[in-house]
């Protein structure tokens, strides 16, 4: 089983690297960009096959050490191998 | 006073503290290295600056995930001083024996410079011998030290006086354009509830001497030899 995490910042946190993506794109050219957040992706190829215990496992995963909770949100997406 | 230095792939100022504490102490600390599951009996651990494990995911997360941090925490919760410099800051948030977080600097730059700072108070083992309210100077070397907690921690601490350092102007006034980072209201160091763990991002072991051009940071090493010994 593959989990996608993504790992993003909470609103309200300031992301300075997401704002100078969007002064960036903004140079080059590309209007209407109100704001960019920057994030972190991760795949994980798990041997696991239950989708329930997979799910709990990458939760755990993401609150013990790959996402820091005071300013960070995730999301899991599992996939069939 | 027994001291530990816990070293860390990565940690760089290592060798600065330890040459700090053989100044000050006239002692050599004991050196501990990441993989190792035992301290030795000591009353002070020292989470050195660096850039442990290369960053990598986030500063200090994965050194915190280390097998001696078990161990450093079971310490820090029996009452052993533990004291995190920069780095060592990061990774006391990140293993959660100190609030908040450190984020990326405000302005996304490295800073490395001398900046000032306020000394909150003076009643714990590590500031004994400064005076409450007194300016400092010591350098501060990182990328990443906005220091950062939710609006409920942050009122927290600040009530429960756990705030170590401010960044400051000379004169003393914790002001925004003087801020290093963005820090949220100018913390620079912050104490566990008991004030045994304290973490700051800037670098009081490189100011311990004269020679250094300034030793602001000597009193922290000497507040701790006179509170330990």
């Amino acid at each position: 089983m593959k989990a996608r995490v993504h790992i993003t910042l909470k609103s309200g946190v300031l992301d300075p690297q997401g704002r100078a993506v969007r002064n960036a794109l903004t140079s080059l050219g590309f209007d209407g960009i109100d704001d960019v957040r920057q994030g972190k992706y991760l795949e994980l190829d798990l041997t696991e096959s239950d989708a329930e215990r997979a799910r709990a496992a990458v939760e755990s995963m993401c609150a013990r050490l790959l996402a820091n909770t005071v300013i960070e949100d995730y999301q899991i997406e599992l996939e069939e191998a | 006073m027994r001291a530990a230095v816990v070293t860390f792939p990565g940690s760089n100022r290592d060798v600065d503290v330890i040459d700090a504490l053989i100044a000050v102490s006239g002692q050599r600390p004991g050196i501990v290295w990441h993989r190792d599951v035992e301290l030795p009996d000591v009353d002070l651990i020292v989470l050195p600056g660096g850039f442990s494990y290369g960053d990598y995911l986030r500063s200090g997360a994965m050194a915190a995930r280390s097998p001696i941090l078990r161990e450093v925490s079971a310490r820090a919760e029996a009452g052993v001083a533990v004291l995190g410099i920069c780095n060592g800051f990061q990774i006391l948030t990140e293993v959660g024996l100190l609030p908040g977080v450190l984020m990326a600097n405000r302005n996304l730059k490295f800073v490395c410079r001398d900046i000032h700072l306020k000394v909150e108070r003076a009643d714990t083992p590590f500031t004994g011998r400064y005076e409450a309210g007194q300016v400092i100077r010591v350098p501060v070397a990182h990328h990443d030290g906005n220091y950062f907690s939710d609006a409920d921690t942050l009122a927290r601490i600040e009530s429960e006086g756990r705030v170590a350092f401010r960044y400051c102007t000379p004169e003393g006034h914790v002001e925004d354009e003087i801020n290093p980072n963005g820090s949220i209201n100018g913390i620079a160091g912050v104490y566990n509830e008991a004030r045994n763990v304290l973490g700051l991002m800037p670098h009081p072991e490189d100011h311990v001497d004269g020679a250094q051009g300034c030793s602001d940071g000597r009193p922290m090493f000497e507040s701790l030899i006179e509170h330990l010994a």
